[in-house]
């Protein structure tokens, strides 16, 4: 771990200023995902601003019947809380599904949609990763990609996003709320906030530097039944191999995203509007345009039966 | 023969390390990996901690996290490093009543937190209930991961009883219960390679027996 | 004492002590945070630096040059020793690939330099500022191609078995496959190293005291007698920690440097290619039977890879002696390949080998119509079956699997495969036999009795999680007639007569044999000084009793302590007996019809393993062997990247383990049984016959959950998925 200089923020517009204004700088909120890769030196900042103190670790109602959640709420207290339980079921699964306890007490919201990939060669200094050092090239592709994506990839790199919690907020719509170097405060779609590898694989998410997130809001409950369901090895402790996140309604209707195939949380509205039609109609749609590797193509026919056993259930609840 | 490694397939020649990892959030942190070695670390920072009930001031390097404050500089070593990365619970301490991985958090980010670690729970002589069941399940083989285990039970039992949910409880919304499927999802952040997790939840089974 | 004939009547078999269920005598220390691993030492080296070490960043080639001008620079850095600051040194008996590379490099994360610093945080980070330059060769890390151009395998026949396999009526031929694994213990290799003068002196966590005590002084070029290895407390190690491994030498080379206490951890990414692991397999196993299930010819043929002048994996061990057949073939072959070293790994041969064997034995019953216990019983020999003049010296491989099968429900077990569902889930039962041998290692004890009656026992044995302490204090008290608390036990110095140490599940027979030996001495000693006979001295209830008198054991320490050393050695009983444990492995699973997950719902494993010393630890070491198992079985696996050579899920988020979620409650049944052709003890090990079999009784569950056969280890969902029942 390289040496850092480290503040605690005093404000937030004066956090995402300074962060802006200091080289190096990175927030530190829960810690679990920064420190882990600033030990292996994947990340290295110069200065580290713990936000902490901001204060953002309120769930509460918004003004159009929705739920606005600091970003500093954890996971576990996002997890337990009521309204959650009751209205957004998915959300609390996949933050349950992820993790462990431990990490979940410390784990916050905001820190949860900017996880890193979990992917082997990221993870590994002496090998090279379009992530890490852009331009060096991808030593997963062609290598063991077995937890790797197969949509969505490019020729830089073939990372998943490992976040359960982010596949539930894009199944919920839900908006990412920041506040800029400038002080300007900016709200960024849950679909738009993590982005394709494509050329950049190095850029994962819409924020510019020195953004710092304040909230994720979600809109007014949908209702139907939510589920999330997530298919690993080992029973739990584990990153998803796939996930679906659903909400699906009496009349066949509903929505879908899927975790542990792509860069981002997968959706297609064109897809999950196929619901009714059943399993093999939404994923052969959804994932129409995966290129997986020999070790990955299961997560193509895994997600479809995950997602039938999601409509088997739900028809039979 | 095996093909010869094939990396530099996709060699583009080396950008500009600036936007190195912008996706997380603030200033691109790869500028630092460009600048010389510091001839000097940054002064340490003043903390004040309260473990096991006693004040501790600690002036630690800025690096230094919960885990290594408490083993290198308290010397209380009952808390071990299995990974260092999240992926043992070997680590596990109280903070402020709840269990976290003390590996992954900076010493300096805790000033005024209570810490609790296996030796405050209790001593050879004066066994806290948890750790006395582990005795007499034989909740244990090697001992390494046992001190973080006996952490994990102690605060696991208490979010049941405050009601949080875990990914098997059967309904999201009614109180969880103290079964043996909801104690082990809750434990499973607790790796023991020894495979005494079979007694471990007998171990805890009685105690949330006792509880309740 | 030698052991060279049965062993009659002893004093063990009073069973005051011994074979009752006594909690771990360091469960106090253990469980309260205050028992003392490697590195944790900061009594006895309160000046110690922080030394870390870096691996090497390919799997094959050359050092070209290595900077350390910003390393040495850096803040609070002490000294970097690489291979050229160390010297010439030698390597150790036991490694197989040196543990300092440079300039060569024989392994992905070898260990090729340590930065000691004043601080941890210091040290690591000094440590990133090594630049180094190599020189890529390429290397062989693909298991299949490198047999290609891999030596003829050795062989071991017995009758005509290509004609008999021919001839069989029934017969099987499949290829079964077993990954890389990692023992993956939870504390990781880790020492503090305190040089004074030319004396050194290491604080590490080691099964094997002595080898690593030999090992270290071969490897630094200094005597033995110079090297003290202290290791009383050990967090797992599963033969990981059989050896001399780079943590121990590099704060040795780091401390000599600094000239200053130097400790060492390695980091969990780096140790799982730095240091052993369990081997791949290809086995290839054929079954030749009659109708009624005789098995006329039985052939099983292993590969796997190691590095240069390495070692197979020998998985075919049991096959030798598990079952009858007149024409046998047996075959280890083995090729060269450059990933980190293949080593021992618990029930190194038989893990692996009984993951292969047992699922065949499934594959053959099912293809006679046969339930998989009666072909099991049906080929039940009472003999070595390449030497019918030799008896095993106890075996009850049946009893353990039909006591097993009523106990579990086995005849609630539908044999017709995917005929049992419960919701979503298949739901199976599997069975297999468990199979260890038994092995005596040399094993010294000293025993002691202090003017106040209370009894010490040193031996370098080490205690790994098996339970060694409370073990050996057991057999002391019952060999001296104390309660148990009036016993101390000290481990793992090797200021202390050398043990058998852990391994290969000896340590429990032959350490306690030990113990037994040292005690009989003792015995005499004390007899003789209260003038009784010892032939006829009966030591209970802290007295001993004569023909005539009777006087407190502390009496005959009163002019001062009184000591006993002794070493137990073995005779040829092993040659005139096969000694073995026997075990039947029961598992009930559910896998997911959608997605076709897997877990285990229920387990049983029935042992025999002659007594049991302690039921308590015994039984841990069961339950945790079925543990990792399950792991074996349904998880584990290194995932060899075939282009760079190195396995590429090096830490504990890559490469799973079992964890609580995965373990059902595990049940454990140990026949009654006294070997007396073993050992005084009359007991044999537990510690490995626990894993061995259970992968298979779990791959068979499957198959009898879902009817897809799966032969390639781990059984994982995506190597069924595409065969199970459509969903939609």
């Amino acid at each position: 771990m390289k040496a850092f200089t480290y503040e605690r923020a005093a404000s937030a517009p004066d956090a995402a200023a300074r962060a802006a204004s200091t080289p190096g700088a990175k927030f530190i909120a829960g810690g679990t995902n920064l420190l882990d890769l600033m030990k292996l030196e994947i990340e290295t900042p110069g200065h580290l601003i713990d936000v902490n103190g901001l204060g953002f670790d309120r769930i509460e109602k918004t003004d159009d019947g929705g739920l606005r959640i600091g970003a500093l709420v954890s996971n576990t207290d996002l997890a337990a809380d009521m309204t959650v339980r009751r209205h957004y079921g998915v959300l609390s699964r996949a933050l349950l599904a992820g993790a462990s306890g431990q990490l979940r007490n410390k784990a916050t919201t905001a820190g949860n949609l900017l996880q890193r990939t979990r992917c082997p060669y990221f993870y590994d200094t002496n090998q090279p990763c379009n992530k890490r050092t852009p331009g060096a090239g991808c030593a997963a592709i062609g290598g063991v990609a077995r937890q790797l994506a197969v949509i969505g990839t490019s020729d830089a790199c073939i990372a998943t996003h490992p976040s359960d919690m982010a596949v539930a907020m894009r199944a919920l719509d839900a908006t990412v709320e920041t506040i800029t170097p400038r002080g300007e405060t900016r709200a960024i779609p849950i679909a738009d906030f993590h982005r394709l590898p494509g050329e950049t694989p190095h850029i994962e998410t819409a924020l510019a530097a020195g953004e710092l997130i304040t909230a994720v809001t979600l809109p007014k409950p949908v209702g139907g039944r939510h589920v999330y369901e997530k298919v690993r090895d080992r029973a739990s402790y584990a990153f998803a191999l796939v996930s679906v996140a659903a909400i699906v309604h009496k009349n066949g209707a509903g929505r879908v995203a899927v975790g542990g195939v792509a860069h981002k949380p997968w959706r297609s509205e064109a897809a999950e509007a196929q619901l009714p039609d059943g399993a093999r109609a939404v994923a052969s749609r959804l994932l129409a345009d995966a290129r997986p590797a020999p070790d990955n193509a299961f997560k193509i026919p895994l997600v479809e039966r995950t997602l039938a056993a999601i409509l088997d259930e739900t028809r039979a609840a | 023969m095996p093909p010869p490694p094939n990396l530099d397939l996709s060699r583009r020649g080396v950008l500009a390390t600036g936007a190195a990892t912008a996706a997380v959030a603030a200033a691109p942190a790869g500028a630092a990996q460009g600048k010389p070695a510091m001839t000097a670390d940054p002064a340490p920072l003043p903390v004040s901690l309260e473990v096991n009930g006693k004040v501790r001031d600690l002036s630690p390097d800025a690096r230094t996290t919960l885990l290594d404050a408490l083993r290198e500089h308290l010397h209380l070593t009952g808390t071990k490093k299995g990974c260092d990365h999240g992926q043992c619970g070997a680590c596990t301490v109280l903070v402020n009543g709840v269990r976290i991985n003390s590996c992954l958090t900076l010493a300096v980010m805790h000033q005024g937190d209570k810490v609790t670690t296996i030796e405050g729970l209790g001593a050879p002589d004066a066994l806290h209930p948890m750790q006395a069941a582990f005795i007499r399940h034989d909740g244990y083989q090697c001992g390494y991961c046992t001190p973080g285990q006996i952490c994990s039970a102690v605060a696991t039992l208490d979010e049941i009883k405050r009601g949080v949910p875990s990914h098997v409880s059967a309904s999201l919304t009614d109180k969880p219960r103290a079964t043996n499927l909801e104690m082990r999802e809750r434990m499973s952040g607790n790796i023991c390679r020894c495979g005494a997790y079979s007694n471990i939840a007998e171990a805890m089974a009685e105690i949330a027996g006792d509880a309740g | 004492m030698k052991f060279d004939t049965p062993a009659g009547d002893n004093p063990i078999d009073r069973m005051t002590v011994v074979g009752r269920p006594h909690s771990r005598i360091d469960g106090p220390l253990k469980t309260t945070g205050r028992a003392t691993y490697a590195y944790e030492h900061h009594r006895e080296a309160p000046t110690a630096a922080y030394g870390h070490v870096i691996g090497a960043g390919i799997a094959k080639g050359r050092i070209r040059s290595m900077d350390l001008g910003a390393a040495r620079s850096a803040p609070g850095v002490l000294g970097i020793v690489t291979a050229r600051e160390a010297g010439k040194l030698g390597k150790g008996d036991y490694n197989t690939a040196p543990l300092l590379g440079g300039p060569e490099i024989d392994h992905y994360h070898q260990a090729i330099a340590v930065v000691v610093a004043e601080t941890f945080e210091q040290a690591r980070a000094a440590a990133a500022l090594v630049k180094v330059d190599y020189n890529r060769t390429p290397g062989d890390f693909d298991l299949a191609a490198a047999l290609d151009k891999a030596p003829a395998p050795d062989e071991d026949r017995l009758g005509q078995f290509e004609q008999a396999f021919d001839a069989a009526p029934f017969k099987l031929d499949a290829l079964y496959t077993t990954p890389d694994q990692s023992h993956a213990m939870m504390e990781p290799f880790a020492t503090l190293a305190a040089w004074d003068g030319d004396q050194l002196t290491v604080w590490t966590s080691n099964q094997m005291i002595d080898w690593g005590r030999g090992d270290l002084a071969k490897t630094l070029n200094i005597p033995k007698d110079k090297v003290r290895l202290i290791s009383p407390y050990i967090g797992g190690g599963f033969g990981g920690k059989l050896f001399l491994r780079a943590d121990a030498l590099m704060a040795a080379l780091g401390a000599r440097l600094v000239q200053r206490p130097v400790k060492v951890a390695l980091t969990r990414p780096m140790l799982v290619n730095n240091s052993t692991h369990r081997p791949a397999t290809r086995q290839r196993i054929r079954i030749g039977a009659k109708p009624d299930g005789e098995i006329i010819a039985i052939a099983h043929e292993s590969s796997s890879g190691d590095l240069p002048d390495g070692g197979p994996e020998t998985a075919v061990n049991q096959t030798r002696l598990l079952y009858a057949g007149a024409n046998r073939l047996t075959s280890l072959r083995l090729a060269v390949l450059n990933l980190p070293e293949g080593n021992a790994m618990r029930a190194p041969g038989e893990a692996s080998g009984m993951m292969a064997l047992e699922i065949a034995m499934d594959e053959m019953a099912e293809k006679l119509g046969m339930d998989p216990i009666a072909f099991r019983v049906q080929n039940d020999t009472q003999v070595d079956p390449e030497n019918p003049d030799r008896p095993f010296s106890q075996r009850n491989l049946v009893r353990c699997l039909e006591d097993g099968a009523r106990r579990f429900g086995w005849a609630r077990r539908n044999a017709r495969p995917a005929s049992v569902t419960d919701g979503r889930w298949l739901v199976g039962m599997g069975v297999a036999a468990a199979f260890r041998n038994n092995l005596n290692v040399t094993s010294g004890a000293r025993v002691r009795l202090a003017t106040d009656g209370r009894i010490t026992v040193e031996t370098d044995m080490t205690d790994i999680g098996t339970g060694s302490y409370t073990i050996i204090a057991q057999t002391a008290a019952e060999m001296m007639g104390v309660p148990l608390d009036r016993v101390t036990v000290k481990l793992g110095d090797s200021s202390f007569p050398v043990s058998a140490g852990s391994g290969g599940q000896f340590g429990a027979g032959s350490s306690t044999s030990g113990v037994y030996a040292a005690c009989v001495k003792l015995r005499e000693a004390v007899a003789g000084n209260l003038g009784l006979d010892p032939a006829e001295a009966v030591f209970e209830g802290g007295k001993v009793k004569g023909a005539r008198r009777s006087a407190p054991l502390a009496e005959a320490a009163k002019a001062g302590e009184l000591v006993a050393e002794d070493a137990m050695t073995w005779g040829d009983l092993d040659e005139t007996y096969q000694q073995s444990t026997f075990g039947g492995h029961f598992v009930e699973v559910g896998v997911d019809r959608y997605t076709g997950a897997i877990r285990v719902r229920r387990m049983l494993a029935v042992c025999a393993a002659g007594r049991i010393l302690n039921p308590v630890t015994a039984r841990s070491q069961v339950i945790g062997a079925m543990t990792m198992g399950v792991g074996g079985a349904l998880m584990e696996k290194l995932e060899v990247d075939k282009r760079l050579g190195y396995f590429v899920n090096h830490d504990l988020a890559g490469y799973e383990v079992p964890v609580h979620a995965d373990i059902p409650h595990q049940e454990v049944i140990f026949l009654d049984e006294a070997d007396d052709k073993v050992s005084p003890m009359k007991a044999k090990g537990i510690g490995e016959l626990g894993l061995c079999g259970v992968g298979a009784a779990v791959a068979n569950a499957v198959y009898n959950a879902t009817g897809v056969r799966v032969r390639d280890y781990p059984v994982t969902l995506d190597k069924h998925l595409d065969r199970l029942p459509a969903v939609s």
